[in-house]
C-alpha cells in the first residue's frame, strides 16, 4: 500500500516522509539556455509520481540528469541516503535505478529473449575471461532464462521469444523495455513517456503494468504528456515548466493551480509574474472539497 | 565508358608532357653567397660540397657553379653536408669556422637545403638566409598558402558532414581529380594555341577544373548518395561507400596517367619574387590571392544569398528546414556541387605550388580532416580557421621537428583538439537528450 | 574467340586462383578481419586505421628480433603487448566520444605509426624505408618442409610459404572459434547490445566504455597477430606496406563475408584474394597474349587494376548488398527501421 501524503504540502520542493530520490539546486544550461533548474524535489519511496509539464519544459533533460546520462552545471542528488552526483549511468542501474527511453532503445538485432538476459544484474559471463568457459556460467544463464521467460508470460511477450526485438510493434517495444528493466529488480524505475506511440489496444495493458509494479514495491516515476493516464495512474504529480518545477501535488490539486493552467495554456499575464509563481509555490492550499473533481 | 577511356589515353598522347627539371628532385642544395663591399650578394663559386651518411660514408660531392648553388642526388635519410674552406673565393670565410658541416635531412622528393653562412674578410657580411626571422617569415607565410590552399578542400568536406552528416572519405579524390582536370585543360589550350600567354592557359584550366569539379560533385549525388539517403542508407555505410569511391577513383586516375609527377606547363621554371623578407612564387602569390577571394565569396554567399541561408538553415536543422518549405534535397545537391569545384580548385592550387600526382589529394585528405575537426564539424569558418592553424602549424613546425615530420604535429594536434574539445574551435557544443 | 581463349593457359589461372585464395595474404587478411570483425561487426566500433594494429604488431616482433636481439617468442609476446599499448592509446581517451571521433583519431594513428616507422627519428630501431629483415629465420627453423617448392594438383606453395600458411590458417581457425565461444557468451551480449545502442547497454548497468575498450583490445591484438603473420612469412616489415589502404582491404574483406559473422572474415578473405587473383590472372594472360591492346592496359596496370576492382567492390557490395554474401537481407532491414 503507498504511504500516506495526505499530511505533505501540496507545493513545489515539499519534503516527503520516505524519500528514495531527494534532488536539490539542479542546474544545466545549453549555451545560454538554462533547460533545468529545479531547487528541490524529494520523490517518495513505493508510490507512481508523474512528471508533466509542456514541451520544452526539460522534463527529458531533467529524467537524463537524475539518471546520469547528462552532467548537471551543479546541485546534488541523493538516492536511498546515498550521494550518487558522480555516479555514471551503468552505476546507477546496479545500485537499483533503471530507466527507459522516450524513443524506444529495443536492440533491435537481438532476439527478445537475449534483450530480456541482458537485464539481468551480476552476471558472471559478462567478464571476459570467465565468458570463455561455459561452465562457469551457464547454471547461472538457466536461472536467468527462466526469470526471462516468466516475466515475458506476464508481459505476453513470450510467443515473440526468439524474434528480433527490431521486428516488434512500437507498443510491444515499450513492453519489451519495461520487462528487460525489471530483469535488474531495480527499486526505482524511470520511464520516459511509456505511452508515447503506442495503440490504444495495448495502454490499457501498460498501464496495468505500471500499477503492478508499484503492488511489488518499486517506486515508478514517468514522464507522460496525456493527463488521463496521470489522472488514472498516478500518486503523486511533479509539474515543470521552463526547466523549473512549477507545482507539487496530487493530480486532483494539480489541474486547478494557476500557474500549471498557465504554463499549458500560455501565460496570458506578465512574464515575471509567472516565474513568481513558481518560486513562491502559490498554490492555494485545497478546499475542503479537494477530493473530488474526478468523482 | 571503354570507348571514353580510350579517348582519354589518346588526349593524353597528344598532350606534351613538360620534362622534368633538370637538377636533382631529391636530394640536397647547398647555396653560397656573400654580401660584397656594396651588399650586393655576390655567389661563391667552385666551392667543394661534400656529402657523407651520418656514419660519415661519403655519398657524393659537387662544386658550386656560377649562381654559387650545387644541387645533389641523394637517398632518403640523415646526411651531413660539409664545405670545403680551402676552396672557397679568396677572402671569403666561414663566418663560424668551426661549422663547416651540417646535418640535413632528405624527405622522398625534396631538396633539403644547407646553409652556410659566409663572411666576406672585409667585415661585411652574411648569407642572409641564415637569419631565423627571415625563416619564420618565410615559414608563416607557407603556412598560410598551404592553409588556404587547404581550406578550398576543407570548406565543401565541412558542408557536406553539415548538411548530411556523412564523412566524405572520396573528397581527396575530388581534389586529384580536378589537378588532372586542369593539367588536361591546360594541355589542351597549349595544343589548340590558346596558350598564348602562359597564365592565361593556366586561369582557363583552373576555371574548366572547377565546372568539371562541380559536375562531378552534381553527379555524385544525384546518381550515388542522394539515392543512399532516400533508401535510408546508414550513414557508416555510406561512409564506406565514399571510401569505395575514393579507392576506385584514385586507382582509375593512376591507371589512366599513371605514377610519375606531373606539373603544370604554364608554371614550371618560375622564380621565386621577394617580397621583403618573404620569397613567394608569381602563381603561389596569384593562388593565394584567389583563394582568399573565392572564400570571401563563398563566405558572403553563406551570409547574404537565399541559397546560402538555404544551406546552413539544412546544416542547422534539417527538419527544420524541411518543415519551413526548404528543398532539402536541392540544397544538398548544391552543396554536392559548390564542394566539388572548391576541391577542385584547391586541387589545381596545390598543385601548381607543388606536382600533379594521383595520391597528391589522399596525401591532403588527413590535413583537410585535421583542419575540419579542429574548426568544428560543419562550420565553414571554423574549417577556414581550422586548416589555416594546421597549415601553420606544419610549416612552423619545422623550426622545431624534422620536417619529415611535419605532418604527424598536424595529426597529434587533431587528436588532442577532439579530446579537449571535441566541437572543434568554433563548432558549438551540442545538445544531448 | 574460341581460338584465342584456347591460347590462355586456364589451368595456371586455376592453379594461381586456388593458392592465392589460400596463400599468406588471405590468411593474414582473414586473421586481420577478425579483429575489425570484433570491432565493427559486434561491438560497432568504427575502426578505420586497423592497418596500424598489423604495424605495431609487425614492428613490434621485428625490432624485438633484429634490432634489442631478444629471443623470438618474446618478440611474439611484444608485438601483442604493443597492439594491446595502441588499444590502450586509442581507446581510454576517444570511446567516450562520438563514433565518428574513432574513425578519425584510429586513421590519423594509423598514418602516424607509418610515419614514424619511415621517419629518420626512428632510424636506429627500424631502419627507416628499408626496413628489417633479419628477425624470420629463427621461425622458419621450425619448419618441417625442406623441399623448395610443394607443388600439388592446384596448390603452389614454397616450402616457408607453406609452412607459415599452415600455422596460420590453424591460428585463425582457432581465433575464429574464440569468437564464436564469446558471441554466445553474456560478454558477447553486451558487446552487440553496445553495438545496437550504448545508451540502453548503459541504462541497463554495463559499463559500455569498459566493454569497449575490452573490444578494441582484444580486436588490435589480433590485428597485431595478423600483422606479425605478414612481416614473418615476407620475412621482412617496411613501414610502406602499412598504408591506410590496407584498412580498407580489410574492411572490404569483412563485408564481402558479412559483417558480424564469425566466419565470414576467413570465407570473405579467401573470395576476396581468390577473385583479385582470378581477375589479374586473366588479365596478365590477355595482355601477354596481345588480346587487349597495350593502349588500353599494360603489364603494369594489370596490377593498378586489382585495386580499381577492390574499390569498386566495396562500392557496389555497400550499395547493393551490404549484409554481404552469405548475410540475411533480413537481418539488414531491420537497421532501417
Amino acid at each position: 500500500m503507498p504511504a500516506d501524503l495526505s499530511s505533505v504540502a501540496p507545493e513545489p520542493g515539499s519534503a516527503k516522509p520516505d524519500p528514495i530520490l531527494q534532488v536539490e539546486g539542479m542546474r544545466r544550461s545549453f549555451g545560454g539556455l538554462v533547460a533545468v533548474d529545479v531547487e528541490k524535489v524529494e520523490i517518495q519511496r513505493g508510490i507512481i509520481t508523474a512528471l508533466i509539464g509542456p514541451n520544452g519544459a526539460g522534463k527529458t533533460t531533467f529524467f537524463n540528469l537524475l539518471t546520469g546520462f547528462d552532467e548537471p552545471d551543479g546541485g546534488t542528488r541523493v538516492f536511498d541516503g546515498k550521494n550518487i552526483d558522480s555516479k555514471t549511468p551503468h552505476q546507477l542501474a546496479r545500485m537499483g535505478m533503471v530507466r527507459t527511453f522516450q524513443l524506444t532503445k529495443s536492440l533491435t538485432k537481438l532476439s527478445v529473449i537475449d534483450n530480456m538476459k541482458l537485464g539481468a544484474k551480476g552476471q558472471r559471463g559478462e567478464s571476459f575471461l570467465v565468458s570463455i568457459i561455459p561452465p562457469l556460467w551457464s547454471a547461472q544463464e538457466r536461472e536467468i532464462e527462466a526469470r526471462a521467460d516468466d516475466l515475458l508470460r506476464r508481459f505476453k511477450l513470450d510467443h515473440m521469444r526468439e524474434q528480433y526485438a527490431g521486428t516488434l510493434s512500437g507498443g510491444q517495444r515499450k513492453l519489451l523495455e519495461m520487462a528487460r528493466a525489471l530483469m535488474s529488480s531495480p527499486s526505482v524505475i524511470c520511464l520516459d513517456e511509456p505511452m508515447a506511440g503506442v495503440n490504444p489496444a495495448l495502454t490499457q495493458s501498460l498501464l496495468e503494468h505500471v500499477k503492478s509494479l508499484r503492488e511489488e514495491g518499486i517506486t515508478v516515476i514517468f514522464v507522460e504528456h496525456d493527463m488521463d493516464v496521470v489522472r488514472d495512474i498516478s500518486d503523486w504529480v511533479v509539474v515543470m515548466a521552463e526547466g523549473r518545477v512549477i507545482a507539487e501535488g496530487p493530480h486532483e490539486t494539480i489541474g486547478k493551480n494557476q500557474a500549471v493552467i498557465d504554463a499549458y495554456l500560455g501565460a496570458h499575464h506578465d512574464a515575471d509574474l509567472d516565474l513568481d509563481a513558481g518560486e513562491e509555490a502559490v498554490i492555494p492550499p485545497p478546499e475542503d472539497s479537494a477530493n473530488g473533481e474526478e468523482e | 565508358m571503354a570507348g571514353l577511356m580510350m579517348v582519354v589515353v589518346a588526349f593524353l598522347m597528344a598532350v606534351p608532357f613538360p620534362a622534368l627539371g633538370q637538377e636533382a628532385e631529391q636530394g640536397i642544395r647547398v647555396k653560397l653567397q656573400y654580401r660584397d663591399a656594396q651588399n650586393e650578394n655576390q655567389p661563391a663559386v667552385g666551392v667543394t660540397v661534400l656529402v657523407a651518411t651520418a656514419d660519415g660514408v661519403e655519398v657524393g660531392s659537387g662544386v658550386t657553379g656560377e649562381t654559387g648553388e650545387v644541387a645533389l642526388a641523394t637517398e632518403t635519410g640523415r646526411f651531413k653536408v660539409s664545405i670545403d674552406p680551402s676552396t672557397l673565393p679568396e677572402g671569403i670565410t666561414l663566418k663560424d669556422p668551426a661549422a663547416a658541416s651540417r646535418d640535413v635531412t632528405v624527405d622522398t622528393g625534396r631538396l633539403a637545403v644547407a646553409l652556410f653562412p659566409l663572411e666576406a674578410s672585409d667585415g661585411a657580411v652574411i648569407l642572409v638566409e641564415s637569419d631565423t626571422m627571415r625563416r619564420v617569415l618565410q615559414l608563416i607565410t607557407e603556412g598560410i598558402k598551404l592553409g588556404l590552399f587547404l581550406a578550398m578542400g576543407a570548406i565543401g568536406l565541412s558542408l557536406i558532414f553539415g548538411t548530411t552528416g556523412l564523412v566524405n572519405f572520396a573528397h581527396a579524390e575530388m581534389v586529384t581529380w580536378g589537378m588532372f582536370a586542369a593539367f588536361m585543360a591546360e594541355g589542351f589550350a597549349t595544343a589548340i594555341g590558346l596558350g598564348g600567354s602562359k597564365t592565361f592557359s593556366l586561369a582557363l584550366a583552373a576555371v574548366i577544373a572547377m565546372v568539371v569539379g562541380g559536375a562531378t560533385g552534381w553527379l555524385l549525388d544525384a546518381v550515388l548518395f542522394s539515392r543512399l539517403r532516400k533508401r535510408g542508407t546508414s550513414l557508416i555505410s555510406q561512409m564506406v561507400v565514399s571510401i569505395g569511391l575514393g579507392i576506385l577513383a584514385r586507382y582509375v586516375i593512376l591507371y589512366v596517367f599513371g605514377g610519375s609527377s606531373r606539373f603544370f606547363a604554364s608554371v614550371s621554371g618560375q622564380r621565386a619574387m621577394k617580397f621583403g623578407l618573404v620569397e613567394i612564387t608569381a602563381s603561389d602569390l596569384i593562388s593565394v590571392g584567389l583563394s582568399v577571394g573565392v572564400l570571401v565569396l563563398v563566405g558572403l554567399a553563406l551570409q547574404r544569398t537565399r541559397i546560402g541561408r538555404a544551406m546552413r538553415a539544412v546544416a542547422d536543422n534539417r527538419d527544420l528546414a524541411e518543415s519551413s518549405g526548404i528543398d532539402v534535397q536541392r540544397v544538398i545537391r548544391l552543396v554536392w556541387a559548390v564542394g566539388g569545384a572548391l576541391a577542385a580548385l584547391g586541387g589545381v592550387f596545390l598543385g601548381q605550388a607543388d606536382q600533379v600526382q594521383w595520391e597528391s589529394g589522399t596525401r591532403v585528405l588527413l590535413l583537410i580532416f585535421a583542419g575540419v575537426t579542429l574548426g568544428g564539424l560543419g562550420t565553414a569558418y571554423g574549417a577556414l580557421v581550422g586548416c589555416l592553424a594546421i597549415g601553420m602549424g606544419i610549416q612552423v613546425s619545422t623550426l622545431f621537428i624534422p620536417s619529415e615530420l611535419k605532418n604527424l604535429g598536424a595529426l597529434f594536434l587533431m587528436i588532442f583538439v577532439l579530446l579537449i574539445r571535441p566541437q572543434g574551435i568554433l563548432g558549438r557544443k551540442q545538445r544531448i537528450g | 574467340m574460341t581460338v584465342l581463349l584456347a591460347a590462355v593457359d586456364w589451368g595456371q589461372i586455376f592453379k594461381l586462383t586456388v593458392s592465392s585464395s589460400l596463400g599468406v595474404d588471405a590468411m593474414v587478411f582473414a586473421m586481420a578481419a577478425i579483429g575489425l570483425n570484433i570491432h565493427f561487426g559486434y561491438t560497432g566500433l568504427l575502426n578505420f586505421g586497423h592497418v596500424g594494429f598489423m604495424a605495431v604488431g609487425g614492428y613490434g616482433v621485428g625490432v624485438a628480433i633484429a634490432t634489442w636481439g631478444l629471443n623470438p617468442y618474446l618478440g611474439l609476446l611484444i608485438g601483442i603487448v604493443f597492439a594491446l599499448i595502441l588499444a590502450l592509446l586509442l581507446g581510454l581517451p576517444t570511446l567516450r566520444l562520438r563514433a565518428d571521433y574513432l574513425a578519425i583519431v584510429t586513421i590519423a594513428a594509423s598514418e602516424i605509426i607509418r610515419l614514424l616507422a619511415r621517419s629518420t627519428t626512428l632510424r636506429p630501431w627500424t631502419r627507416g624505408t628499408e626496413g628489417l629483415n633479419e628477425f624470420a629465420g629463427e621461425f622458419y627453423n621450425l619448419s618441417p618442409f625442406d623441399k623448395n617448392l610443394y607443388d600439388w594438383g592446384p596448390f603452389f606453395f614454397t616450402a616457408n610459404n607453406l609452412f607459415i600458411v599452415i600455422v596460420g590458417w590453424i591460428t585463425t581457425v582457432l581465433m575464429a572459434l574464440l569468437v564464436w565461444q564469446l558471441m554466445r557468451s553474456p560478454w558477447g551480449r553486451v558487446l552487440k547490445a553496445i553495438r545496437e545502442d550504448e545508451d540502453a547497454a548503459r541504462a541497463l548497468g554495463k559499463n559500455a566504455y569498459w566493454y569497449k575498450l575490452q573490444a578494441l583490445m582484444l580486436g588490435g591484438a589480433i590485428g597485431g597477430a595478423a600483422g606479425m603473420f605478414q612481416v614473418i612469412a615476407k620475412s621482412t616489415v617496411q613501414p610502406d606496406t602499412f598504408q591506410p589502404v590496407i584498412t580498407f582491404f580489410i574492411w572490404t574483406v569483412l563485408v564481402l563475408g558479412g559483417v558480424g559473422r564469425v566466419w565470414s572474415p576467413i570465407v570473405g578473405s579467401m573470395i576476396f584474394w581468390g577473385l583479385l587473383a582470378l581477375v589479374e590472372n586473366i588479365l596478365r594472360q590477355f595482355v601477354n597474349e596481345g588480346f587487349i591492346s597495350s593502349v588500353i592496359m599494360d603489364s603494369n596496370q594489370v596490377g593498378i587494376f586489382r585495386f580499381i576492382t577492390v574499390g569498386l567492390g566495396l562500392m557496389t557490395l555497400m550499395v547493393f548488398r551490404p549484409q554481404g554474401i552469405f548475410g540475411s537481407r533480413e537481418e539488414m532491414a531491420l537497421d532501417a527501421r
